[in-house]
């Protein structure tokens, strides 16, 4: 410190501080806030004039039915549906030609490699490996994503969201959770590690706590492929082709909702065990709907969520590509290493009404479940050298080779809703606890509900079948 | 106080400004320092994506800045490094979000502080400018949302505003773009010196100006140089732990000293 600094010292403003309260009086902070109000309210009135305004009754009787308790949840299922839908059938056929397209690249690809004479392995390794994981996951996820993220972000700027906390508020106070992990859950349907990052909005540590532990629940865009594939493939062909889209639809939203559901009991249980408490009020600010500039939303959605999202998938899946041709390719004692493994990795999934190929997926995967299905295939077809897997009816051929029954299906689905979160939002949710325990118990308590979830509709589904 | 109706008169004379992203390009010796704060969904990340380039992520819905963002921009020949805080309803400290906010104008010092106020509701959003004039003089008010309040038919007199608060104005509609160079050749007056707000002080109880006029001149008489020491004043008879302890452990005689450097 420099500089000529005497006269009075902190001690001395202190005590004269103490002398002065006495004088100013009881409730000073109250009546500090309410000349404040006063003040803003005499300025407010001197420089704003409102006229009568048609847009602003006409946002109040849209609130009135968005957040009725008649209307509000039918139109949330509502809408979700319609979402999923526009999804579902609009991404159906730009991911055909996107295959085709990519795979034709695939063989072009392989040629090249032999006519440059580079030996088996270095083909395989690179084209069978890296690039067909990565043109999977392209082809896999990306018209989903282009269609799903835009509608999302449309919602998020027309002032949807809120409304959505505004009704689900009751449920959350019964499940001792904070009506802002609505939000938080909103996020989550985009990607988990948001979703668990956005609840830093919410202030009291229990309740963010809460929503962070089963953020996990809301299926993130690297399982909605799943989750739409297994619906397509599984559960709609038990019906008539006319019908085909509408199951499918229901199906992912079933799964979708089951997963809310969940987020709610767990939360429920978590608040009456380790986390202990009531659930602290709020106040949240039901904003004006504001018209989004779609411009701006495309924009925006593909460039901040779909493209970083999908570089995402890509930087995991290369290298996962890769490994998987590396295990179908190196032989010990005549077998495999896939082989070893799925065969190691069998017995436990058959317990859980997969398989030891579905197991070693979701392994591979913990960097990001935006390779489970593509691994999973590959694993399946290295044998073999089938690699133009172009539409659902050669996958669908394939998996039920493999062995596969609605009951895999409805099992895998599940596993996929409940399963451990990705390295990623693992890695969030240790930043954002900052602990170590949180975010083992995070992932214990998500596969312990998969396990048991999946015992349990696998031993129903068997004695049903039986 | 006419310095500051002539501004929303006189900034009519737009300039541009550069975006600069998220790192400065080139090192330079002098950068503004420009904090952004407002009530929630106030459209704060939107006029602090403009400014910078960058692409923070936007949504109407309040809370949705969870951690503070810091961006680059150029104007006047100048750099300005721009912090768009959490967006709070007052700077009471009442939550987590309050206190980083709060902290940040009192002590990091932001030669400009920009409130972004949603013209929709400009009487709570007043309740917020009061607040930050109180704590540092070097405020512009950005009335935002301006093409929304126009739909619902509330009009705002944009230079009475200015005169009364005694704080430059400016109306915008950060998301088209509108208003936004006004509003940087402001900020730039405001940094550079060439424009001296002279805040509104608020009158205040018979029964507690005595005491804030006393303590605030023992304040003043400890640390010359602070602006705030009404401010101070208040929240020492409040009790508020946080500036008891920044008093007494020094942080606020080191804001002091380095604000006559």
């Amino acid at each position: 410190m420099s500089g000529p600094i005497k006269n009075t010292d902190p001690d001395t403003i202190l005590s004269a501080v103490v002398e002065e309260r006495g004088k100013v009086g009881q409730a000073l902070h109250d009546r500090l806030a309410s000349s404040l109000y006063s003040t803003a309210a005499d300025i407010a009135g001197r420089t704003v004039q409102a006229g009568a305004s048609s847009a602003a009754r006409r946002d109040i009787a849209i609130d009135r039915i968005l957040t009725s308790s008649i209307y509000g949840f039918p139109l949330m299922g509502l809408g979700l549906i319609a979402i999923l839908w526009m999804t579902i059938r609009g991404a159906n056929y730009p991911s055909a030609i996107l295959f085709d397209a990519l795979f034709w690249v695939h063989d072009r690809l392989e040629e090249l490699f032999q006519f440059c004479g580079a030996p088996w392995w270095l083909t395989g390794f690179v084209v069978n490996g890296v690039y067909r994981g990565l043109a999977w996951v392209v082809a896999v996820m990306l018209p989903p994503m282009a269609i799903f993220f835009p509608i999302f972000t449309f919602l998020e700027d027309i002032g949807y969201l809120p409304r959505i906390a505004f009704n689900l508020d009751r449920v959350f106070r019964w499940a001792g959770a904070h009506g802002k992990q609505a939000l938080t859950m909103g996020m989550g349907f985009g990607c988990n590690a948001a979703g668990v990052v956005a609840c830093r909005i919410i202030d009291s540590p229990r309740e963010r706590l809460i929503a962070i532990l089963t953020n996990n629940f809301m299926l993130c865009n690297g399982r909605w492929p799943t989750i739409i594939m297994l619906s397509s493939i599984f559960v709609a062909a038990a019906f008539p082709p006319m019908w085909a889209g509408v199951v499918a639809t229901a199906s992912v939203a079933t799964v979708t909702m089951l997963g809310v559901l969940v987020t709610f009991l767990v939360s429920r249980v978590l608040s009456k065990t380790v986390l202990k408490g009531e659930p602290s009020h709020f106040i949240l600010e039901l904003p004006p709907f504001r018209k989004p500039n779609l411009l701006r939303i495309i924009y925006r959605s593909i460039m901040d969520r779909t493209i970083f999202v999908l570089g995402r998938a890509c930087i995991t899946a290369a290298p996962a590509g890769g490994l998987i041709w590396l295990l179908g390719n190196i032989s010990i004692h005549g077998q495999t290493l896939a082989q070893v493994l799925i065969d190691f990795l069998n017995p436990a999934g058959h317990l859980l009404g997969l398989d030891g190929v579905i197991l070693l997926a979701y392994i591979i995967a913990i960097p990001a479940n935006e390779i489970v299905v593509p691994t999973m295939i590959m694993a399946y077809s290295s044998g073999s050298q089938i690699s133009d897997i172009a539409n659902l009816t050669e996958l669908s051929a394939l998996l039920r080779a493999n062995g596969w029954s609605l009951n895999t299906a409805l099992c895998m689905m599940l596993f996929s809703l409940l399963h451990y979160p990705c390295a990623t939002t693992s890695w969030t949710i240790y930043r954002e606890t900052g602990s170590w325990r949180w975010t083992i118990f995070a992932n214990m308590l998500t596969l312990g509900i998969a396990v048991i979830a999946c015992l349990v509709v696998n031993g129903v589904g068997r004695l049903v079948v039986s | 106080m006419s310095s500051c109706s002539d501004c929303v008169l006189k900034c009519e004379a737009a300039s541009t400004f550069t975006t600069l992203g998220a790192k400065k390009k080139t090192q330079t010796a002098h950068e503004y320092l420009v904090a952004l704060v407002g009530n929630p969904n106030t459209g704060k990340s939107t006029v602090f994506n403009e400014l910078t380039g960058l692409h923070q992520h936007t949504g109407n819905w309040p809370g949705k800045t969870v951690a503070r963002a810091e961006g680059f921009f150029k104007a006047h020949g100048q750099h300005f490094r721009i912090v768009d805080l959490p967006g709070t309803y007052s700077l009471l400290a009442n939550s987590v979000d309050e206190e980083i906010a709060r902290d940040f104008v009192l002590f990091s010092k932001p030669q400009c502080t920009i409130v972004v106020c949603d013209s929709t509701m400009l009487e709570r959003n007043l309740q917020l400018v009061l607040q930050v004039i109180e704590i540092t003089d070097r405020v512009v008010v950005c009335l935002n949302l301006l093409d929304e309040a126009n739909r619902k038919g509330i009009s705002i007199d944009a230079g009475i505003l200015a005169t009364e608060l005694g704080v430059p104005v400016i109306a915008t509609t950060a998301r088209s773009g509108n208003g936004l160079s006004e509003l940087v050749d402001c900020v730039y007056k405001v940094c550079s010196g060439a424009l001296v707000p002279k805040p509104l002080h608020r009158p205040l109880d018979s029964s507690i100006e005595p005491s804030v006029v006393k303590l605030s001149g023992l304040i003043q008489a400890e640390f010359p140089q602070l602006h705030c020491s009404r401010w101070i004043a208040l929240r020492l008879l409040e009790g508020d732990a946080r500036i008891e302890k920044a008093m007494c452990d020094g942080t606020l005689g080191r804001l002091a000293v380095s604000e006559i450097v």
